[in-house]
C-alpha cells in the first residue's frame, strides 16, 4: 500500500525545539528512541489544562473536577483506540512509563501465577526494563530465565522456539529493538507461546510511536509503552492487558484511588483499571499523551512508518556509500522488518567520542549500552552510537550525521 | 570549537593513541582493582604495586572512550614511583580540578575554601582541565583516579 509522503518541512515547524541551535548550528535530533520531541499542540494542551481545568480526578463534584475527570478518562479511551483495544475504558492502565508497566505485571500477574520451577522466556535483545524485573522475580520465586538468541543479522533465531517454550509461563519480547531496530514477529512467537499455555508481554516502547499497532492482531496479552517516546510528555506510560487478565490481577501499589472500601483491618480493591492507579495520577500528562495520539493519528502511523522506512533505507545506503566498511551498522539490513533505529560503530572510535564530535555539528545521538548490556556482550561491543529517526527527520539530517562521522574519523583515526 | 578543542587537546589524543603503562602486574604481590562507568561502558583495571610507602609500579588495563583511557594513561605517568603521600595529594588535586565536591570537604565534613590548584605540579594532567566544560564526561576522566584511590585504600586496609 503506498501512502502519501510526509511534508517534513511543514511538520518540523510543529516542534519548537527544532528551532534550537547548539554550538551555533541547527539541532539535528536523532535520539527519538531515547525520548521524542513534543509538538506545540501537546505543550499547549498541558498548559491549557493547568490554566483552565486542573483539579484532582475521581474525587470531586464541582465543575472543574468533572472536567478534569472527563479529560483523564477520555485520554484512556483515546490511547486505547490508538492501539485497537477492544474495551479501552477497562483495559488501559496509566503508569509512569514502560518500565513501571512491566514491573506492574511482574508484581501482580506473575507473582500470582508463577511458582518455583516455572520458566520465563525473554530475548537477548531485550531492554533492561524487560529483563531486570524478571531477574528480581526469579530470585524471589525460584524461576528459570531463558533467552531467545539473536542471530548474526540482528534477528531473533526462532529455530529452537518450541523447545525453549517448554515450562514457559510468560514470554517477554520487544516489538522493536531499541538498539538494532529489528521489528520482531510477535504474532508468530505468540502463536507458539499460547499453544504452550504461556502469556506474552510485549515491550512496545519503540514500535508503538512509529508504526500502526493493533492489539487484536498483535498476539500480545500485555503491551507496555511510554508517553514520552511517542511525542507525549514524560511521566506517563501505558499498560494494556486483556480484560480477563486484568480482572484477576491483585493491586500493585496501595493507596487512595484504587480501593472500594478501607477498614482498619482490611480493604477492598477497586476494579481495573483504577485498581492499578494508586494515588493522584499524572492527569496533565494524560491530557498531553491524548493530544500526542491525536497528533500522530492525524498524520497517520502508516505514513510515518513509510517515511521512516524510506529514510532508514536512504541512511543505510548513504552510510555505506560514504563510509564503507569503516562504519558498521548493527541490526538487519534495510527492509520491512527494520525500524529507524541505527546503532553504529565507526572504525574504533569510542561511542562517547563519536557522540562528542557529532555534538559539535549539532547532531544528537546516544552513546552507550542503551540499557541492553546482554545484547552488547552478544554483539561483542561495549557501546555503540545510536541514531534514531522520527517523522521530522530528513535526508539533510543524515548528511550532517555523515559529515560528523567523517570528522570524528579524522580526529581519532 | 574552543571548548571542544580544550576537551580533546593534543596531549589527550596522544595518550589515547599511545597509552602509557598498559598491561598487568602479577597479583599478588600487586593489588588489582577495577572501575566501571555503568552509564556508558568505560572500564579500567589497575595493578598497583606498593612497596616501602611508594607506588613503585602500576599498570593499566581496560577499554573505553578517549577521555577515560587518556586520563588513566596520564595518571599512570604522574603517580608511578611516587610516595603514597604524593599520590594521595595528586588524587586530591586532580579531583579538585574536576570540581568534585568531596575534594572540598575538610576532615570534619565542613566545606573549606576551594584549594588554589598549582597547575605546575599537575604537569601534563592539566591537559584534562577542559573536561569540566563537559560535565557528563567528568566521570570518564575520574574513573581511573577513583579506582586508584579505592585500590590504595584496600592496600592500606590489608596492611593494617
Amino acid at each position: 500500500m503506498t501512502t502519501t509522503p510526509l511534508n517534513v518541512e511543514a511538520l518540523r515547524k510543529d516542534f519548537p525545539l527544532l528551532a534550537r541551535t547548539v554550538h551555533d548550528r541547527p539541532i539535528v535530533y536523532l535520539d527519538s528512541a531515547s525520548s521524542a520531541l513534543q509538538p506545540r499542540a501537546v505543550i499547549d494542551a498541558m498548559a491549557r489544562y493547568y490554566e483552565t481545568t486542573h483539579a484532582n480526578v475521581h474525587r470531586g463534584v464541582y465543575a472543574t473536577a468533572e472536567e478534569a475527570t472527563h479529560l483523564y478518562e477520555q485520554a484512556r479511551v483515546v490511547v486505547g483506540r490508538f492501539i485497537g483495544a477492544p474495551a479501552p475504558a477497562d483495559e488501559i492502565v496509566f503508569t509512569k512509563n514502560t518500565t513501571e508497566s512491566i514491573n506492574l505485571v511482574a508484581h501482580t500477574w506473575a507473582r500470582t501465577n508463577l511458582k518455583a520451577g516455572d520458566h520465563i522466556l525473554l530475548t537477548e535483545m531485550e531492554h533492561h526494563a524487560n529483563i531486570v524485573p524478571w531477574l528480581m522475580l526469579a530470585e524471589d520465586v525460584g524461576l528459570e530465565l531463558r533467552y531467545i538468541p539473536v542471530d548474526g543479522e540482528g534477528r531473533l533465531d526462532l529455530s529452537d522456539l518450541a523447545t525453549l517454550m517448554a515450562r514457559v509461563k510468560l514470554v517477554g519480547v520487544s516489538a522493536m529493538s531499541n538498539v538494532l531496530g529489528t521489528i520482531n514477529p510477535i504474532a508468530e512467537i505468540a502463536g507458539v507461546a499460547h499453544s504452550a499455555g504461556a502469556v506474552v508481554l510485549v515491550d512496545g516502547a519503540q514500535l508503538v510511536p512509529h508504526a500502526p499497532v493493533d492489539v487484536t492482531t498483535l498476539g500480545a496479552d500485555f503491551l507496555a509503552f511510554s508517553g514520552h517516546k511517542m511525542m507525549g510528555p514524560t511521566g506517563i506510560g501505558v499498560l494494556w492487558a486483556r480484560r480477563e487478565l486484568l480482572n484477576a490481577m491483585p493491586p500493585f501499589l496501595g493507596g487512595g484511588g484504587m480501593i472500594l472500601d478501607v477498614k482498619l483491618d482490611s480493604f477492598r480493591p477497586a476494579p481495573p483499571p483504577g485498581r492499578f492507579e494508586a494515588g493522584t495520577p499524572p492527569i496533565a500528562e494524560a491530557v498531553g499523551l491524548s493530544t500526542a495520539v491525536d497528533y500522530l493519528s492525524d498524520i497517520g502511523l502508516d505514513r510515518i512508518r513509510a517515511h521512516e522506512l524510506d529514510l532508514t533505507n536512504y541512511a543505510l545506503a548513504r552510510l555505506d556509500e560514504k563510509l564503507g566498511s569503516d562504519c558498521r551498522i548493527f541490526g538487519p539490513p534495510a527492509g520491512a522488518d527494520r525500524g529507524g533505529v541505527m546503532s553504529l560503530a565507526y572504525r574504533d572510535v569510542h561511542a562517547h567520542d563519536l557522540a562528542q564530535v557529532l555534538d559539535q555539528f549539532g547532531v544528537c545521538v546516544r552513546p552507550g549500552h542503551h540499557c541492553a548490556k546482554p545484547l552488547m556482550r552478544k554483539l561483542g561491543v561495549q557501546a555503540t552510537a545510536r541514531a534514531s529517526l522520527s517523522l521530522f527527520s530528513d535526508e539533510h539530517d543524515i548528511e550532517v550525521l555523515i559529515e560528523g562521522l567523517v570528522e570524528a574519523g579524522r580526529l581519532f583515526g | 570549537m574552543g571548548d571542544f578543542d580544550d576537551l580533546y587537546r593534543e596531549i589527550i589524543l596522544d595518550h589515547y593513541r599511545s597509552p602509557r603503562n598498559r598491561g598487568e602486574l602479577e597479583s599478588p604481590p600487586a593489588h588489582r582493582v577495577e572501575g566501571f562507568n555503568p552509564l556508558c561502558g568505560d572500564e579500567v583495571v589497575l595493578s598497583l604495586l606498593v612497596e616501602d610507602g611508594k607506588l613503585s609500579d602500576l599498570k593499566i588495563g581496560g577499554s573505553g572512550c578517549s577521555i577515560s583511557q587518556s586520563s588513566a594513561s596520564l595518571m599512570s605517568s604522574a603517580v608511578k614511583g611516587k610516595s603514597l603521600e604524593e599520590v594521595h595529594q595528586l588524587i586530591h588535586t586532580f579531583k579538585t580540578m574536576m570540581s568534585i565536591h568531596e575534594a572540598h570537604l575538610g576532615k570534619d565534613g565542613e566545606n573549606e575554601e576551594p584549594d588554589v590548584i598549582d597547575l605546575d605540579k599537575l604537569g601534563e594532567l592539566a591537559a584534562l582541565q577542559g573536561v569540566v566544560k563537559f560535565p557528563v564526561r567528568i566521570k570518564c576522566a575520574t574513573l581511573s583516579w577513583v579506582a586508584l584511590a579505592q585500590g590504595l585504600d584496600e592496600v592500606a586496609a590489608e596492611a593494617s
